[in-house]
């Protein structure tokens, strides 16, 4: 082989120039930005703080199958009694309810998200409970 | 233990007939849980549109105007992209298979109440190909707007042109939004849903509840002693396009 050294030398840099941002990143500590939701005060969730971080799409997915196709409207825990949200039954509803305790989409919700880069097209047609109080002050 | 070949196949058959039976049960329970409403309950659900009565009150929009508004349908000024769930349409258009010159002005001229037929055998959910309409067992012709793609095959479909497409973003043409119904986005079909999301919570449609001449009457056909049934029993009753064979559930007495 002609110029193995070289070439070595060559892969090598080509590696590091590759991982680098990984590299200073290990070199620096922590990320600089990082996603920080507002959450509510008080109370609780639907279920437990872990559970809704990993499964809230696929349980809005659920609620909407169930509320559209088999016409069940109410929230159930898993005792079979209904859920209540200041005193009276949830439904299962994007806007009725998450947004009731999650009053700012863009403080919860969007802060999550922009910071993974999805974008839920849930609110081309679920309103934003923020944007109707912005709208009705305009 | 040996087992010869007779025994082998009884037990097989056995365990398999039992696992079907057992499963075809759990599916039946699962679906009464899953149907049992909370609201009105409902084996065929139908309207009256008294149309003399709809007279009464020249130029009302009442019922449109409450339909309209709950359910966030956006207001064009043009025909092309005009968004409807109800509207009036002058008789003989409605009606057109009536093929009467002589019918008395009064009707003629006059608008008649038109949405969504509901029908017993809807064109509409035949040619979806997404299913994101379908009939349910209440007689509802439903739409899943989730689903829709937008192909306009069920706008095709129905002869009542009860579906309107949403050619343009309808959210900036809407007065005054309503947070607790999502609208719909460019590109989905929409209709008259008899407001399910009213009567899941035991309320009358919004069109019935807001007319001031109770014109409207919504009920449930299979039960003999609704009022729907007296008002069918005792006047003479008509339905769009009826040489169709669509059935349509909304009935019209003039
Ligand atoms: C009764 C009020 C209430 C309702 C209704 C509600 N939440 Fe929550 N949610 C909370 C509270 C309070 C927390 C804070 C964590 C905790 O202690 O449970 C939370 C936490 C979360 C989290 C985790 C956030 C984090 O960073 O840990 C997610 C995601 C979430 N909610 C999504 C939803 C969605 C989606 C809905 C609707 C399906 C919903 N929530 C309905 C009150 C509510
Ligand atoms: C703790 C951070 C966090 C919060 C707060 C949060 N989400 Fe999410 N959301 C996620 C993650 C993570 C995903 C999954 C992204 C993926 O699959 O790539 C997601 C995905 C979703 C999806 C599915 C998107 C898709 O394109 O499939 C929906 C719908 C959704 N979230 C709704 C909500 C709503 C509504 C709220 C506010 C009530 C909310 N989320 C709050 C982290 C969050
Ligand atoms: C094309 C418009 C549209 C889009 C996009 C849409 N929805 Fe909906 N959604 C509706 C309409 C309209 C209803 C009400 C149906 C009814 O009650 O008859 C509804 C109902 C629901 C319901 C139950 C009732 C309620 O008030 O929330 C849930 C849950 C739901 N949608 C979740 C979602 C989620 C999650 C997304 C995004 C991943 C989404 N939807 C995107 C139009 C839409």
């Amino acid at each position: 082989m002609y110029d193995t050294g070289k070439v070595l030398i060559g892969i090598l840099i080509f590696i590091l120039l590759f991982t680098s941002p990984i590299l200073i990143n290990l070199a620096g500590g922590k990320s600089s930005v990082k996603a920080n939701p507002q959450l509510p005060q008080s109370g609780k969730c639907i279920e437990s703080r872990e559970y809704m971080k990993d499964y809230h799409m696929e349980m809005l997915n659920t609620w909407r199958d169930k509320v559209v196709r088999q016409d069940v409207r109410f929230l159930k825990k898993a005792d079979g009694t209904y859920f209540l949200l200041n005193g009276v039954k949830a439904e299962m509803s994007l806007t009725k309810t998450c947004m009731k305790c999650h009053e700012n989409k863009a403080k919860f919700c969007d802060e999550c998200h922009n910071y993974l880069d999805v974008k839920p097209y849930c609110w081309d047609c679920h309103i934003d409970p923020s944007l109707v109080k912005k709208e009705i002050m305009k | 233990m040996s087992i010869n070949r007779r025994k082998f196949l009884a037990i097989a058959g056995g365990t398999l007939a039992l696992g079907v039976a057992g499963k075809q049960t759990l599916k039946v329970f699962a679906e009464a849980e899953a149907r049992k409403s909370e609201g009105f309950a409902c084996k065929r659900w139908a309207m009256v549109v008294d149309l003399k009565k709809c007279h009464e009150t020249e130029g009302c929009t009442k019922c449109i105007e409450a339909c309209h508004s709950t359910h966030n349908v956006p207001h064009f000024n043009n025909k092309k992209d005009e968004i409807k769930w109800i509207w009036k349409e002058k008789f003989e258009h409605a009606f057109i298979e009536q093929e009467n010159e002589y019918i008395p002005s009064d009707i003629k001229n006059k608008p008649a109440l038109l949405l969504c037929n509901h029908c017993e055998n809807p064109p509409c959910v035949n040619v979806c190909p997404t299913q994101a309409t379908w009939k349910r067992k209440d007689g509802i012709v439903m739409m899943d707007w989730h689903r829709c793609i937008g192909c306009r095959y069920c706008m095709a479909a129905c002869p009542y042109s009860s579906r309107s497409f949403n050619w343009r973003e309808p959210r900036p043409h809407i007065k005054q939004l309503n947070p607790d119904f999502p609208t719909r986005t460019r590109g989905v079909v929409e209709k008259c849903t008899f407001c399910d999301e009213r009567l899941a919570k035991g309320l009358k449609p919004a069109c019935v509840e807001a007319c001031p001449n109770k014109a409207m009457v919504f009920g449930d056909l299979e039960d003999p002693n609704s009022e729907i049934r007296t008002m069918l029993g005792t006047n003479f009753s008509m339905r769009r396009k009826p040489e169709l064979g669509t059935q349509p559930e909304i009935y019209y007495i003039i």
